[in-house]
């Protein structure tokens, strides 16, 4: 079995596949990875490959999906803009919403099942109560896990809206607050863009970029992990052709925020698993962000983990690296002090739910 | 992981329903309407109906009666030709039906009767080998009919006019809302092409079977 997912999520034209079964093979990855309906767009808009129709059923497939979701998102920022109108408070986009509201190549085809904002912290609470008027309510939560995200984390519990059911994240911070890279959110606030003709705005392309690396390189969860590499591919492909100065204005930018590290691992696992042309220079100046002597390790560690999360990519020693760097990204986000009773918590209430099961 | 896991015995039928909600959630080139689908002279009938409603063994019963099997669970209309696609796969038969089929149609294969899956009983019968054969063999929509059984009535057959059975063909579908305006330009070209109705019978499936093959015969004659 061989990683197929990962070759065809190159920009590259390419035609090495020949039979059925690789066909499905490359099928059941895509779909287990995220970006079937990525694949589509590389086929009908870049002519990277040339289907069979049997692929193709999947890949239109695919792509309807993709536009039903699009157009519910679509109207779940519609409404919220009018609530952050009437609030005088930016609606500034994340992740996937972001890429998809301001039409970059890194939205084409992208899935996501959350609507996720950045809200100024000081002003959470107010952005809350006003949700909840129109419909956007706290997921059902205990005491403990409340008090956790509103101490520790970056974001608040995730909210449902009780008639449409779609679900939305509202951060004030891109990484936890414990984190030990822990940016400072007015500079992400105040560099936000607007899309044009549109009542969105956007983190700036290198704020993007280093927002994406972040949550990929500190997240500590890998299923999407490709996905979101192809993400960071087609961002900087995009922005670096725009902007001359773009290579240059990263790397000041992740200085600025601290966020050198996450950068450097993007940018070099980028290139070298999805061949993204990052100049020399670059990948060099970044590497003064990347602590010494651990690129071995760092590389083994995560080319294992950035293998296609699916049964045909995936060994013992996948999963320990994964594992491993699920430990690291917690050991990065949380003081011992903080984790231990968290996860200690978290173990012994497991440990009682199988063993009322049993 | 979509499933929870299930005990070994439901394999069978549970693999039916899993492909079932594989082409329900990645056929997007179809409009998908919970129905059963049999055909006759190249034009096909959609027994649409809630769990319950004996959809399945009429179904069960008109393939044993000369009519095709396109399928007892998935109306499948191709978005860009109007028409319905095949899938005949086995019939699945659930609790006091399959005792029916099974005894007005010993001839037929069945599987061995699993108990206690999340539909109760479950049976699934074997596919007639010329519906499987013609798998590739499409067929027109025109007839929609809305099946209940109900013990010791009197047969009776209601118009349903075409607005409502849009709506309601809508609400069975399990991609209507996926394919936007697509969905409604497929579903209006459905009700367009096909005539409507309301059906009460008793179980006698031979007195079913002929109404519907006159019915088809009406819609032939006045479309030529």
């Amino acid at each position: 079995m061989s990683d197929l997912i990962s070759e065809y999520l190159m920009i590259k034209v390419k035609d090495d596949i020949h039979t059925a079964p690789d066909w499905e093979l490359l099928l059941r990855q895509a779909r287990s990875v995220g970006v079937l309906s990525r694949l589509t767009f590389f086929w009908k808009e870049y002519r990277l490959f040339n289907p069979p129709q049997h692929f193709a059923y999947h890949l239109d497939s695919a792509e309807t999906y993709w536009l039903s979701q699009k157009r519910i998102v679509n109207w779940e920022l519609y409404n919220l803009s009018q609530v952050f109108k009437l609030l005088n408070i930016r609606l500034i986009l994340l992740k996937g919403t972001a890429y998809s509201a301001s039409g970059l190549n890194a939205g084409l085809g992208r899935v996501f099942s959350d609507i996720d904002i950045l809200v100024p912290k000081h002003q959470l609470k107010e952005v809350k109560d006003a949700l909840k008027w129109h419909g956007w309510f706290p997921e059902p939560m205990d005491d403990y896990d409340q008090r956790y995200y509103e101490r520790w984390m970056h974001e608040l519990p995730p909210l449902r809206h009780i008639k449409r059911g779609t679900s939305l994240d509202i951060h004030h911070n891109i990484l936890p607050q414990t984190c030990i890279l822990y940016p400072d959110a007015d500079l992400l606030l105040k560099a936000a863009v607007n899309v044009a003709d549109t009542d969105f705005w956007v983190l700036s392309p290198e704020d993007m970029v280093l927002h994406s690396a972040s949550h990929l390189f500190l997240g500590g969860e890998f299923e999407n992990g490709l996905r979101d590499l192809s993400d960071i591919d087609l961002l900087l492909r995009e922005f670096s052709g725009k902007d001359l100065s773009f290579w240059q204005n990263l790397h000041y930018r992740a200085e600025m925020l601290g966020l050198g590290k996450p950068l450097f691992y993007s940018l070099r696992y980028a290139n070298k698993i999805l061949g993204t042309p990052v100049p020399d220079s670059a990948i060099q100046a970044s590497s003064i962000f990347a602590g010494c002597g651990k690129n071995r390790v760092m590389d083994y560690l995560f080319l294992q983990a950035l293998k296609p999360y699916h049964s045909s990519c995936t060994n013992t020693l996948t999963g320990f690296a994964r594992w491993l760097l699920f430990l690291r990204s917690h050991w990065l986000k949380m003081p011992l002090h903080i984790l231990v009773p968290h996860l200690a918590r978290k173990a012994w209430l497991r440990l009682a739910d199988n063993t009322k099961k049993t | 992981m979509p499933f929870k896991p299930l005990p070994y015995a439901q394999a069978f039928p549970f693999f039916e329903w899993g492909l079932n909600w594989c082409i329900s959630g990645y056929s997007h080139r179809f409009l998908i309407v919970h129905a059963a689908v049999v055909e006759k002279y190249g034009k096909a009938l959609i027994l649409p109906g809630a769990p319950g409603s004996g959809k399945s063994t009429l179904c069960a019963a008109l393939i044993n009666n000369g009519w095709r099997l396109l399928s007892d669970e998935l109306t499948l209309v191709d978005r860009a030709t109007g028409h319905v696609v095949p899938v005949p796969r086995p019939v699945s038969l659930k609790n006091e039906s399959i005792s029916v089929i099974a005894d007005t149609f010993p001839t037929c294969q069945f599987s061995p009767i699993v108990h206690d899956t999340l539909k109760g009983s479950v049976c699934l019968m074997k596919p007639p080998a010329d519906s499987v054969e013609k798998a590739g063999q499409t067929a027109i929509p025109c007839l929609v009919v809305f099946p209940k059984y109900q013990a010791e009535s009197s047969l009776s057959l209601t118009a349903v006019p075409r607005a409502e059975a849009f709506m309601r063909l809508a609400d069975l579908s399990f991609n209507y809302s996926v394919l936007g305006a697509q969905g409604f330009e497929t579903m209006t070209g459905l009700v367009k092409s096909c005539e409507a109705y309301d059906f009460i019978y008793d179980g006698d499936f031979n007195q079913a079977s002929d109404l519907f093959v006159q019915l088809l015969d009406d819609v032939q004659q006045r479309v030529a």
